[in-house]
């Protein structure tokens, strides 16, 4: 309720606030057209008058003056403008087209800085000869005076004062004609002025506030003024654009408030900086991806299976078999995922392999295998498209090292960073960083002793490959070990031995890293290559282990296909037996099918629901080990440093314990890894992913929770950079990694006969092709036939690697292209700077220099060849920095010798009054081509 | 005035509430109350942010230069360090924030201020002159195109789009 009542008192300000705008734009629309009417009257009187009245009392203009500047410069500035301006109206109108043309070229040269200055005398001007029609012509309303001026102003700097003298004209004699075509337009660029506003970093909200009040005020106007002439349609049209824009912005608000954990995620990104909001990113990332998956796979596979299939007990694969009915419901073979865990949905075993399920013909077998590939379709056109974007956003890759120093100087502060702590961190990370860039830059590379560098860096790799060999072979033997004890009686083994694979895998990744740091230490890299080596192993160590892990498996797999050959073999010879026994014993040959309990049925070791089984165990278990290291390494750590430091002989906070710091790589890294597991463990146990959406969510807010309550800061805060990228470039590496063996089991192995989607068939993939040959005309049958022909595949994958080949050398052509350009810039602008210090003293022997050189005309084209030639990378993909490029070669003003430098150098200044203080000199004459 | 600025309606609701807790009590009937530059920067946001005195004043619009900030300066702030913010707009901002005596360039002396702002007040983690010059003269180097010993918006510009993570550390997020 209270709530409720403070919102709408919020609601009510801001209301207020707004009609407040609304007024004074009311206020300020009234004034100026007073003054107007002002003006006119007294438009005899001398010159100079007007120019002191126009400075005391004309507010309005000046203030629209100064909106109308984009880039607000200090007051001097102000002031110069404004006798500028001043000096302008001076000007009688025959001399006026002169000052003009003046002024063009003036605001040509200091473009860049200053485009508004230029705008705004102009507009001025152009309100004065309103004025001066409003004199003649006094027939014309309010409103539509107001809104050419309003368009004049718009069109500002680059109409001529000669086009206007001449539009005058125009509108005095036909008003009408023109005038709907040129209201139109000009509707079009205030939205588009709307639109962009936001994008100009003007002074002064309540400045743009004004602005933007007064463009809809003026286009209010238009619709009624276009209703007036009978396009009742066009007003519809604005109103119904305006209603759009409204929606669209309210749809935006919505989608930002659907994004989960924005405000959780910010909280993080201001206590510790972006890097480690950047794991938090990634990980809401990750739970997004999941979602989808997990919404394919249940909606797809395990919902139909569900509603429509056969109920539990029906058939045997769905029933506990009776030797393991006593213990299917204890915790402790549930917990393993045996009992009934095993005999559900979330495993390849339960799935039955009847063609169509349900009264809706439900394909499941289809289904299953169609999804099961297709989440790695997904998977793969979404990263890769997430990595495009990335790329694109950051763009650039070119030029590193160039401005190492100033990205130092201007970039390094995060000013995320909200906590008194990690700023002072931060400030020393900067210090740091700085004086090392000195010292590497005065001594760029100091090799003193390289060969116990080098030695001791061999011996650190191959420190690191023992230990990587030696975890993989860890690995493998626990796995041949875990097969031996899954022949035993389950009953007389430990939990231990039961879970050793698990145990012995996450404990592996637990403890290596850290040795690999260690290690690391030896080779005394700078902290950021280190970080790269520290990242490399890893992913090799988890990548290492995961493949141990399946080949192992494969192994094993292979065993149970064996035995259910044997058993498959045995079972059909029983029935036949029976089925001869049966006719022989009554002497009949319809032989009623025999009868079994489900449970009692001989089946197969349903080689896909081991593996699944394996995956989801070591998925839980790796949960497990995460959250527990969360809990003792950061929290129990944390609460005995900050609760023992009290009677302690040494200060643990700043001491050897001292609190836990965010491991971003390596939790990203395992994240990743999880995510393969996913991947390859989807197909066999369609639960997975379910699971591992859980997981997400929990890690998600445990994480959330302590990172905030017991991790502190990095010393060297990493900023977050493209790192992201090199997150999905990892993350795509492990989908292509998991890819494989799913794709290899499903392609060459015979999938169990009594059990899954897929039992009776060859292959797995033979569903494709039942599916094509009996469900769908013959025609596409052939056409797939001719399609799968080898005569067909091979000139296409031949086409590909030339597409791929042709396209590379492309993209290096570009690449020579931008080296070239570069090249091009640097001696444009060197020849530049030559031009400018030489200009007074040597301005003659440059010239005859010039005139000297074969291949002076060889000097211009630069300007024009920058921007022709550099649309075409930028078209190329790279579009964010070369079209950055672009405009900067766009506002450069003056191609290095389109103006000789004699012609800029003189004369403007006699209107210019006073010459700039330096400052401003020098900004004016740095042009703005960088 | 989403048009206005980079904010999503939730946001400037929250701004608006953060502002209003900043004012006193017989202030917050007023439309156009200024916050003075004392309070402003006691916002946990700001709070260890070293440019916090400068960020207050670029963005103030207030007569006398006090650095007090109404609420629409509040909200030009947050939306110049908004997520959505452009390049473009955020780099016009650092260099005006960069700019500590106002004058459209950064000299020497704004940068040595700059880089005593990055590092800290404390005086063991200060540089030394000869560091600091050797500093600034690479940066120099680097970014003053047009060799006249400063470095002005457009370079400045041209610097910053390079940097691959300038934007996503120009932030601040209420």
């Amino acid at each position: 309720m209270l709530l409720h009542f403070q919102y709408q008192t919020l609601c009510k300000k801001i209301i207020y606030i707004c009609m407040c705008v609304c007024v004074c734009v009311l206020d300020e629309a009234r004034r100026r057209s007073k003054n107007r009417r002002a003006k006119a009257q007294r438009k005899t009187k001398q010159v100079s008058d007007d120019e002191d009245e126009e400075e005391d009392e004309d507010e309005a203009p000046r203030k629209r003056g100064r909106r109308k500047r984009t880039k607000p410069q200090d007051s001097d500035q102000d002031d110069e403008e404004d006798k500028r301006r001043v000096r302008q109206k001076g000007a009688k109108a025959p001399r006026r087209k002169a000052a003009n043309e003046e002024r063009d070229e003036e605001s040509e040269e200091d473009q860049g800085k200053r485009k508004k200055g230029g705008r705004a005398p102009s507009k001025q001007e152009k309100e004065d000869q309103n004025k001066e029609k409003k004199g003649n012509v006094k027939g014309k309303d309010e409103t539509n005076k107001g809104s050419e001026k309003d368009k004049k102003k718009k069109n500002g700097k680059q109409t001529s004062s000669s086009e206007d003298e001449s539009e005058d004209e125009s509108d005095e004699e036909s008003m009408s004609e023109g005038e709907i075509a040129a209201l139109k337009e000009q509707v079009e660029e205030k939205k588009k002025l709307i639109a962009t506003l936001r994008n100009k970093p003007w002074r002064m909200k309540r400045r743009l506030v004004l602005l933007k009040e007064a463009q809809e005020f003026v286009e209010k106007f238009e619709g009624a003024l276009g209703k007036g002439r009978g396009k009742k349609l066009y007003a519809f049209k604005v109103m119904m654009t305006k209603k759009l824009i409204k929606f669209n912005r309210d749809f935006e608000n919505f989608k930002t408030a659907c994004i989960p954990w924005e405000r959780k995620i910010k909280e993080v990104e201001s206590h510790f900086g972006s890097s480690v909001a950047s794991y938090f990113i990634f990980l809401r990332w990750m739970y997004g991806l999941n979602l989808i998956l997990f919404g394919f796979m249940f909606g797809l596979v395990v919902l139909p299976e569900v509603l429509m299939g056969l109920p539990y007990g029906s058939i045997p694969r769905k029933t506990v078999p009776r030797s393991e009915q006593d213990t299917a419901m204890d915790f402790s073979v549930l917990f393993d995922f045996g009992g009934y865990c095993k005999y559900s949905i979330l495993f390849y075993g339960y799935y039955n392999n009847e063609r169509n399920i349900g009264v809706l013909k439900f394909r499941l077998p289809l289904s299953y295998l169609l999804t099961g590939v297709g989440i790695f379709g997904y998977s793969l056109m979404v990263v890769i498209r997430t990595m495009a974007r990335n790329a694109n956003e950051g763009g650039d890759g070119g030029d590193e090292g160039e401005f190492t120093f100033s990205w130092k100087m201007f970039t390094s502060w995060d000013y995320l960073i909200g906590n008194p702590e990690t700023a002072d961190n931060k400030y020393a990370s900067i210090t740091t960083s700085f004086k090392e860039s000195i010292v590497d830059e005065k001594e760029n590379q100091k090799d003193e002793n390289i060969h116990l560098q080098r030695f001791l860096r061999i011996l650190a790799n191959i420190m690191i490959l023992c230990c990587l060999g030696g975890s993989g072979y860890l690995i493998y033997f626990v796995v041949k070990r875990s097969q031996d004890f899954a022949k035993m009686d389950p009953a007389s083994l430990t939990w231990f031995q039961k879970n050793e694979v698990e145990f012995v895998m996450s404990l592996l990744g637990l403890v290596c890293p850290p040795l690999f740091e260690t290690i690391a230490e030896l080779e005394d890299y700078h902290p950021r290559i280190a970080l790269k080596w520290q990242l490399g192993r890893i992913f090799a160590l988890f990548l290492g282990n995961l493949y141990t892990f399946l080949f192992a498996l494969f192994d094993e797999v292979n065993d149970k296909l064996e035995t259910e050959q044997e058993l498959k073999n045995a079972t059909e010879w029983a029935i036949h037996e029976y089925n001869a026994n049966y006719s022989s014993y009554y002497n009949t040959t319809d032989v009623p099918p025999l009868v079994v309990n489900p449970a009692d049925a001989v089946r197969g070791p349903c080689w896909e629901t081991a593996v699944g089984i394996e995956f989801v165990k070591l998925i839980v278990s790796d949960m497990q080990v995460t959250f527990l290291t969360i809990l003792i390494g950061d929290f129990a750590r944390a609460i005995i440093v900050r609760f023992l430091n009290y009677c302690w002989c040494w200060d643990l906070e700043a001491g050897f314990p001292s609190y836990a710091e965010f491991d971003i790589s390596g939790n990203v890294l395992g994240l990743i890894f999880n995510q393969g597991m996913i991947w390859m463990g989807a197909f066999y146990a369609p639960g997975l992913v379910g699971l591992n959406v859980l997981r997400l969510l929990t890690s998600m807010y445990f994480q959330c929770w302590a990172v905030m309550a017991c991790n502190v800061p990095h010393e060297r805060v990493f900023k977050a950079s493209r790192s992201n990228n090199f997150y999905m470039g990892l993350l795509l590496l492990v989908l292509f990694l998991s890819l494989l063996p799913v794709v290899y089991t499903i392609m060459t192995l015979p999938p169990s006969f009594d059990c899954g989607p897929f039992s009776g068939q060859d292959r797995m993939y033979d569903v494709v092709m039942e599916t094509i040959t009996q469900d769908l005309p013959a025609f596409i049958g052939t056409i797939f036939t001719y399609a799968t022909n080898p005569g067909l595949i091979m000139p296409a994958v031949l086409l590909m690697v030339l597409a791929i080949y042709y396209l590379n050398t492309v993209s290096k052509g570009y690449q020579q292209a931008n080296l070239d350009l570069k090249k091009k810039m640097k001696m444009a602008r060197d020849e530049e700077k030559n031009r400018r210090n030489n200009k007074d003293s040597t301005n003659q022997v440059m010239k005859d220099l010039e005139d000297l050189l074969p291949n002076k005309s060889l000097i211009p084209p630069p300007t024009e060849e920058d921007k022709s030639t550099k649309m075409k990378p930028g078209s190329a993909g790279k579009g964010v920095n070369l079209q950055k490029e672009v405009s900067l070669a766009a506002t450069n003003p003056r191609g290095p010798v389109a103006h000789p430098p004699r012609a800029r150098g003189g004369p403007p200044g006699h209107l210019r009054g006073p010459l700039p203080g330096p400052g401003r000199g020098r900004g004016r004459g740095a042009p703005p081509r960088t | 005035n989403q048009e206005l600025t980079f904010l999503t309606k939730q946001e400037i609701l929250l701004a608006h509430k953060r502002f209003t807790e900043l004012l006193e009590k017989h202030e917050k009937e007023q439309i156009d109350a200024r916050v003075p530059i004392g309070r402003i920067i006691t916002l946990p946001e700001l709070k260890s942010n070293p440019f916090k005195e400068r960020i207050c004043q670029v963005f103030s619009t207030s007569e006398q230069k006090d650095g007090s900030l109404t609420f629409e300066d509040f909200l030009d702030l947050l939306s110049a360090f908004s997520d959505s913010a452009t390049l473009e707009i955020k780099s016009h901002y650092a260099f005006r924030i960069f700019d500590f005596d106002d004058d459209g360039t950064l000299d020497c002396a704004d940068l040595e201020k700059l880089v005593n702002c990055l590092t800290g007040e404390t005086n063991d983690a200060k540089l030394s002159s000869t560091e600091m010059k050797q500093l600034i003269s690479n940066i120099l180097e680097e970014s003053d195109i047009d060799k006249d010993g400063t470095v002005n918006l457009s370079e400045f510009q041209h610097v910053i789009s390079r940097s691959p993570d300038f934007v996503s550390s120009f932030k601040i997020v209420l």
